[in-house]
């Protein structure tokens, strides 16, 4: 049992931090609301009653799972450029511009238009990478800054330049249908780009653990000065590293617009982008423990828009109890006492399995 | 005679599940000289820590002075009379020796303000007291270690310490200061002190010490009187069995020159010259040696050869080419591999595997992979067949190096460095910190590294090392080379040592290198 602990001690522990931070919720709408079981039963269960919800949690999952695995290649090579929001906000407005500009068979238009969604999210961490490797200057700064940047560059060019004047909104021309990708489900918005979602999860992984330039983010990650003595070229990593991951949150936006607005209609920046480094620290930047994540996160959003919606709870205390959950299962000390007991009784048995460490 | 301090069946196990001392028990006689060796590893800093304060014994029970005590804490173990110098000195370098001195219990004016001019008078006052000289308003900075460390001396024995612990305290001094050191130990004892002395070195053991204890892997082998113990006793009861510590011979004639240095100077940011006209070379079969104190050069110099220094001005070859232009992987792939001086920093990613490890320097060759992909599968086997060749004490290839001990992370670093068929090989600091086992692994290698017409420049801070092993050895002042011995054969280190202190020095000395 307690072997099995230590083994898993990190997934245990982040039950028990859910488990806690439900705890929590239970306690705070039991004191609020005047029907407790009702409200309970909404928050934690009202996802899986209907259809359209069940949708919204994959279709709010989606865009979050792009956006997490942009922060978490950054995040790998330790660089803690928080651009994703920026990038998926300028790269959805970027490639809605090439999209209606433009017109090829869908066959063509699809992925021509994910290539400038993702080389326009590569020119952005281009430059909070370049501050970084030569000017010393802090990644997490530049690229909360340039958040601002995004968010008004993609205001500017659909405002004045792509806006459709005749559908009544601030919003852009509508997109040809042939850079629509279709409706999965009748009755939800779940279209096939969650389907790019898994496959860019699939590959990340695939190319942070089997690739050489993969590697080579890793280690300058895990020691910097130790990647330099081994000869990888840090300045390049640092860089490519921010690129890679302003390409696939780039990615991320225009699949949403490609999947389910079918136009550009965000006069507020949507946000995916900080829930993105939200999914990264809970899915350790592992990109298959982000697929999870964010479906963890997303299930929590429905459940308070449920609750929201359908009880006398108000959303500012959904947000607060989300917040807890959140903070519970990224506290990396947590129950770590409990954990250094358990090995300290686990060694006394098994004596001289270990050998000191100097 | 009466024990000070005596320790029944402890044991003490860290977070990790590590078990770093099990059934110890020992009588530190009161007035004596109590000297604990061991390996590293072998778990004597942590009995000191125990002793201290600093970490709780799981079982186990102390007796101060014949009374059962828990020490809970620094504060607890210095109100006993204990008192501690660490291996890494515990000073703040921008502070007085005086400010030091009374960190905790400033004398105060007023209840208010610091009265500085009584700090420094108690400061002088202890200072005569145990003929321990310190300049009292000097900064700790601009001090050189053996000053810093007689100041965390008088500092305990102001905090009243009737038992002085002092954790390897001659890892950092060069042979003149040792035996200053040394002076002032019998000084202490002579006084009624009792002094707890952790060291590996066993020569110093025998040289001071009336009691010895002998640990390890976490236990207590003996403890016994000095007297009458010889030097290979005691490496013996270490180590568990016979250990060679003969002069490694010295190969066949050197070969052509593979490492050459002319005219290298460096000045840093701050514009202080830290290299002023190096000029050496090492052969194909010899190991030159880099013999000096630490800071005076060396981690430059060393960096610049690697190519992780830039702003050096004069010229390096490697095997004839010049490296000023190469990136640190060009100038690998010309056949120069490098044992960095801080494993730790350098060496190796902790938080990786040992495979991750292992190909830092070879994982984009073909053998290991194809297509910007890697082969897991082959970079497994190398790595198996790495911790078998070298003996690495590992689970799997796929162990986080964070978890082995200090020594075994060392075999990685010198198997990865050796196994690159280097041309030229920069040694720093090979055997810092590792267990005698290790240790004589490392050198070992290093030989046959040698023997195959490997160039192999060797910087130590470990003078019986840089003499052990080298061929020839040259001394670094800051930074100038200020002697070349040409061969090792009876040079001892106290005929280097007034060269690493730089009151002697050979004129010419970076000129007479010169071919």
């Amino acid at each position: 049992m307690e072997r099995f602990v230590l083994k898993n001690f990190t997934l245990i522990r982040t039950v028990i931090a859910i488990l806690l931070g439900v705890a929590i919720s239970i306690i705070l709408i039991v004191v609020i609301s005047n029907s407790p079981g009702y409200s309970l039963k909404q928050f934690f269960l009202g996802q899986l009653l209907s259809r359209s919800r069940l949708g919204n949690i994959i279709e709010f999952a989606t865009p979050v799972i792009f956006t997490g695995i942009g922060i978490a290649i950054a995040f790998q090579a330790r660089q803690f450029n928080i651009g994703a929001e920026g990038a998926f906000y300028l790269s959805a407005a970027v490639a809605t511009a090439f999209a209606v500009s433009t017109s090829m068979p869908a066959i063509l238009h699809i992925p021509a238009i994910l290539i400038v969604a993702a080389l326009t999210g590569a020119l952005y961490g281009l430059i909070p990478g370049i501050l970084k490797a030569k000017l010393h200057a802090s990644e997490l700064v530049a690229s909360l800054m340039m958040n601002y940047v995004a968010y008004f560059l993609g205001l500017y060019l659909i405002n004045y330049h792509f806006r459709d004047k005749d559908a009544g909104f601030l919003v852009s021309f509508r997109l040809p249908e042939t850079a629509w990708l279709g409706q999965l489900v009748r009755g939800t918005r779940l279209h096939y780009g969650i389907f790019f979602a898994l496959i860019a999860a699939l590959l990340a992984y695939y190319f942070l653990y089997h690739t050489r330039l993969g590697y080579e983010i890793r280690t300058t990650g895990n020691n910097q000065s130790f990647a330099r003595f081994g000869g990888i070229n840090v300045v390049k990593i640092i860089i490519l590293s921010q690129m890679i991951g302003g390409a696939v949150a780039g990615v991320g936006g225009m699949n949403e617009v490609m999947g389910i607005h079918h136009r550009f209609n965000w006069q507020l920046s949507p946000g995916y982008g900080w829930a993105g480094v939200v999914v990264a620290i809970i899915g350790r930047n592992h990109p298959l423990l982000i697929v999870p994540a964010a479906l963890f996160l997303s299930y929590m959003n429905v459940g308070g828009q449920v609750l929201n919606l359908m009880s006398d709870v108000p959303s500012e205390l959904v947000a607060v109890i989300q917040a807890v959950i959140i903070i519970l299962i990224t506290a990396n000390a947590f129950l770590k006492q409990w954990k250094d007991r358990i090995t300290i009784r686990q060694a006394e048995r098994e004596e001289g399995v270990h050998e000191p460490a100097s | 005679m009466q024990n000070i301090l005596e320790v029944k069946d402890l044991l003490k196990v860290y977070p990790d599940g590590t078990i770093a001392n099990r059934e110890i028990s020992v009588a530190v006689e009161e007035n004596t000289i109590h000297a604990v060796v061991g390996e590293n590893g072998a778990g004597k800093s942590t009995l000191m820590k125990m002793i201290f304060g600093i970490e709780q014994p799981q079982e186990g029970r102390i007796f101060y002075r014949g009374t059962e005590t828990e020490i809970r804490n620094p504060h607890h173990a210095i109100s006993l009379g204990i008192g501690m110098v660490h291996q890494h000195l515990m000073l703040a370098p921008d502070l007085s020796v005086a400010e030091n001195m009374v960190l905790g219990v400033e004398p105060l004016r007023r209840t208010l303000f610091l009265d500085s001019d009584r700090m420094v008078r108690v400061t002088e006052q202890i200072s005569t007291e145990n003929g321990l000289a310190v300049p009292a308003r000097k900064k700790i900075r601009d001090l050189p270690i053996g000053v810093k460390q007689r100041v965390e001396i008088l500092k305990a024995l102001f905090r009243n310490a009737e038992l002085l612990i002092l954790d390897e305290p001659t890892a950092v001094l060069t042979p003149q200061e040792t035996e200053q050191l040394f002076k002032t130990l019998f000084y202490l004892k002579e006084n009624g002190k009792t002094i707890l002395f952790i060291s590996h070195k066993l020569r110093e053991v025998k040289q001071i010490a009336d009691r010895v204890t002998v640990m390890r892997d976490s236990r207590i082998v003996t403890t016994c009187d000095a007297e009458g113990l010889t030097e290979d006793d005691i490496a013996y009861l270490m180590v568990g069995r016979e250990i060679s510590h003969d002069r490694i011979p010295t190969g066949d004639a050197p070969g052509e020159v593979k490492l050459s240095v002319r005219d290298l100077s460096y000045v840093d940011d701050d514009g202080l010259p830290l290299l002023k006209q190096i000029n050496f070379d090492v052969r194909a079969g010899e190991i030159l040696g880099l013999a000096g104190v630490e800071g005076n050069g060396q981690t430059p110099l060393i960096n610049a050869l690697t190519g992780l220094l830039s702003g050096t001005k004069g010229e390096i070859k490697v095997t004839g080419e010049s490296i000023a232009a190469m990136s640190p992987r060009t100038i690998r792939e010309r056949g120069l591999s490098h044992v960095p001086e801080d494993r730790m920093e350098n060496g190796v990613a902790d938080v990786a595997t040992l495979e991750e490890n292992f190909i830092v320097d070879r994982y984009f060759k073909p053998r290991f992979s194809r297509w910007g992909r890697l082969l897991w599968r082959i970079i497994s086997e190398h790595s198996r067949d790495l911790i078998k060749r070298f003996n690495v004490l590992a689970r799997s290839s796929k162990t986080v190096v964070g978890s082995l001990s200090g020594g075994n992370i060392q075999k990685v670093v010198v198997a990865r460095e050796l196994s690159s068929d280097p041309t030229v090989i920069i040694a720093a600091q090979p055997t810092r910190g590792i267990d005698i086992g290790s240790e004589e692994l490392v050198h070992n290698l290093l030989k046959e590294a040698r023997d195959e017409g490997k160039a192999i420049f060797l910087v130590s801070a470990d003078l019986d090392e840089v003499l052990k092993l080298s061929t020839r050895v040259i001394v670094i002042y800051d930074g100038e080379i200020v002697k070349h011995f040409e061969t090792t054969d009876g040079v001892t280190g106290p005929d280097l040592g007034p060269y690493m202190l730089g009151v002697k020095r050979e004129e010419g000395a970076g000129g007479t290198i010169r071919p």
